[in-house]
């Protein structure tokens, strides 16, 4: 079991506000993401939850006991840190085990449980070793390793793959999203990528400045984004802004449209622009769009749309797929 | 071409190395020369062929009971840095692990009473041994020796203590570890190569102190500073006797720093190289 509650949660470090106050319910298995700019208190969140810093007021509940004031360990929850934090002086067999021997667990049950997540993690030839003798991804592992032995009620991972190389953090994503298949445990997943929270969310919150600004599954974001923050925020390429006379048509201060929501032509459509940069991905081409009374517009295109540099093209939104938001950034339903 | 010219350049800085590491140890060199020559000799003039006499350490052992001072030295040694080591590991360890506004500043202070020269206190601290009985007394002096050195330890130990990750206490304590399992399992092993090599420091300066032990001692605990010293003062200068007391008294710590100097050179550029 791993129900989380956050209730009026509240940080501040000395005069600084960090986490103004967030009321935040994590349902029993769900995989939970955690996403916004860097400085925003992502991690802060999930150390109050962790208990490896006091809330400031408010209260944490886990299953239904408040845990506001009761240490780490007490909690049942297990982390894995963004330096993976092994121990450097154990071995790996020992660092997956220290959870186990701190709990006083018998030695024969510790070394099955060892060398099960050892397998399920493809760390058995490496038992020996010290940390400081694995790449990158098998550190992680064992970082994983570590957490999974304790069945814990639920995983915190901060930043888990943002030391890695890009192909290496492609499959720890998998194998994280497929420990979470097998395991069904609560995760709280911390990352400033959405491409990150996109592909591993159950649910998503967006984080900006300490406040929630939307909780949703990745497509609710990505349809029906709550304001501006988020809708800039989720998607890649980054949704396009539309500003003034160009949003009259639509009776909004501000649209938005995504790049993959408007249609690109080289006869007519809404609005004329001149090609820029073109960023050319093989399935996808995106065109940097320099519009009339509107300015720069990213578009996708197909693969092998036949356009050059200074070439003018017209560009027609999809009518259902545009987002309306109000002069305080709000979504207009 | 190119591996000849690089060849070259190895040969001349080894052979440069040579001659400055020489230079520095010649003093040393020089001291151990003459400890093997006769007086006569020794007092001749530049010459780095010793005839080979022991005569002087005989002499040396005759005047002076060289055990009893070696044994003042390990104990004064020894006992200032397990004593030092005693304050010093919890103070630098609340320091680097959970630090204060005034943190900084209490460093600063620490290593500022290392600036002034210790003539400034001889009077009132002499004033202060006499008074309390603890001249010429192994307890007054090992308390004195932990005094002067845990500048140095505390932040030598502070230096290496903040080198250990914060993140990985913290995942010790999710991982379930009380305050003491945390000492025992994680902090201390990583915290043993700097807490040794800072030991060996410590041995080697407190070992080699001489202005306290001189002043503070006269015979029931004088280590052997004050035994080399003791052979230049009475009955005029002897070269030769000195030079052999002085080896007697360095060879021990030089030994012994001779068998650590893995861990000692590990320990001074702890965190440089990792
Ligand atoms: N121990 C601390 N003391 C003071 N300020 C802190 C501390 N930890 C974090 N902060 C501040 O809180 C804000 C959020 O930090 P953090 O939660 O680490 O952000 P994120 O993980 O989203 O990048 C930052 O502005 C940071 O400077
Ligand atoms: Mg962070």
């Amino acid at each position: 079991m791993g129900k989380i509650i956050l209730k009026k949660v509240n940080k501040s470090f000395g005069a600084t506000q960090v986490i103004p106050g967030i009321d935040l319910t994590i349902e029993d298995g769900e995989f939970v993401v955690f996403v916004g700019p860097s400085g925003c208190g992502k991690s802060t969140l999930l150390r109050l939850i962790a208990g490896l810093e006091d809330t400031t007021s408010g209260s944490i509940e886990i299953d239904g006991r408040d845990v506001t004031g009761e240490a780490p360990a007490r909690r049942g929850l297990a982390m894995v840190f963004q330096s993976y934090a092994l121990y450097p002086h154990m071995s790996v067999r020992n660092n997956i085990a220290f959870p186990l021997k701190m709990a006083k667990m018998d030695q024969a049950a510790i070394d099955k449980k060892v060398t099960d997540a050892a397998r399920v993690l493809n760390l058995t030839n490496y038992l020996d070793r010290r940390p400081g003798q694995l790449s990158g991804g098998q550190r992680q592992r064992v970082a994983i390793g570590r957490a999974i032995v304790r069945e814990p009620s639920a995983f915190l991972f901060d930043e888990p793959l943002s030391n890695l190389d890009a192909a290496l953090r492609g499959t720890m994503r998998l194998e994280i999203s497929e420990l979470h298949h097998q395991l069904k445990t609560t995760m709280i997943y911390v990352t400033h990528d959405q491409v990150e929270a996109m592909t591993m969310a159950d649910k998503i919150v967006v984080l900006n400045a300490g406040n929630i600004e939307q909780v949703g599954s990745p497509l609710d974001l990505y349809n029906k984004p709550d304001n501006l923050f988020v809708a800039g925020f989720i998607g890649s390429p980054r949704m396009n802004f539309v500003k003034g006379e160009a949003a009259k048509p639509w009776n909004a201060p501000t649209v938005g449209i995504r790049p993959e929501h408007l249609k690109l032509s080289k006869e007519s459509g809404t609005w004329k622009g001149l090609v820029g940069v073109a960023e050319h991905l093989g399935s996808d081409t995106f065109l940097h769009v320099n519009a009339e009374g509107i300015g720069m517009m990213t578009v996708r295109a197909g693969g092998d749309f036949p356009v050059t540099h200074g070439d003018t093209v017209y560009l027609t939104p999809e009518e259902g797929r545009i987002h309306r938001f109000d002069d305080k950034g709000l979504a207009i339903r | 071409m190119a591996r000849a010219v690089s060849t070259r350049r190895t040969v001349v800085f080894t052979i440069a190395a040579w001659i400055i590491a020489l230079i520095i140890f010649f003093p040393i060199l020089y001291t151990i020369i003459t400890s093997f020559k006769s007086e006569t000799e020794a007092i001749q003039g530049f010459n780095i062929v010793p005839s080979g006499t022991v005569e002087s350490y005989q002499a040396v052992q005759a005047q002076s009971n060289y055990f009893k001072f070696f044994l003042n030295s390990v104990i004064l040694s020894l006992g200032s840095t397990l004593l030092a080591l005693l304050i010093a590991v919890p103070a630098a360890w609340s320091m680097a692990f959970s630090p204060t506004a005034k943190t900084k500043d209490i460093l600063m202070w620490m290593l500022s009473t290392k600036m002034m020269p210790a003539v400034a206190v001889l009077v009132p601290i002499y004033l202060l041994f006499r008074d309390f009985g603890l001249l010429d007394s192994r307890i007054g002096l090992t308390v004195m020796l932990t005094m002067i050195n845990l500048p140095i330890v505390i932040w030598m130990l502070y230096t290496y203590f903040r080198e250990i990750p914060g993140e990985i206490l913290e995942a010790a304590r999710m991982d379930g570890a009380s305050l003491w399992g945390e000492i025992v399992y994680v902090l201390t092993p990583m915290a043993v190569p700097g807490i040794a090599s800072t030991m060996l420091l410590n041995i080697i300066l407190a070992w080699n102190e001489a202005f306290w032990t001189i002043r503070l001692t006269t015979t029931n605990a004088a280590p052997l500073t004050a035994f080399i010293a003791s052979f230049s003062s009475p009955q005029g200068l002897f070269w030769a006797k000195l030079s052999a007391a002085s080896t007697l008294a360095i060879a021990p710590i030089l030994i012994m720093g001779w068998f650590s100097q893995k861990q000692l050179v590990r320990g001074l550029t702890f965190g440089a190289v990792k």
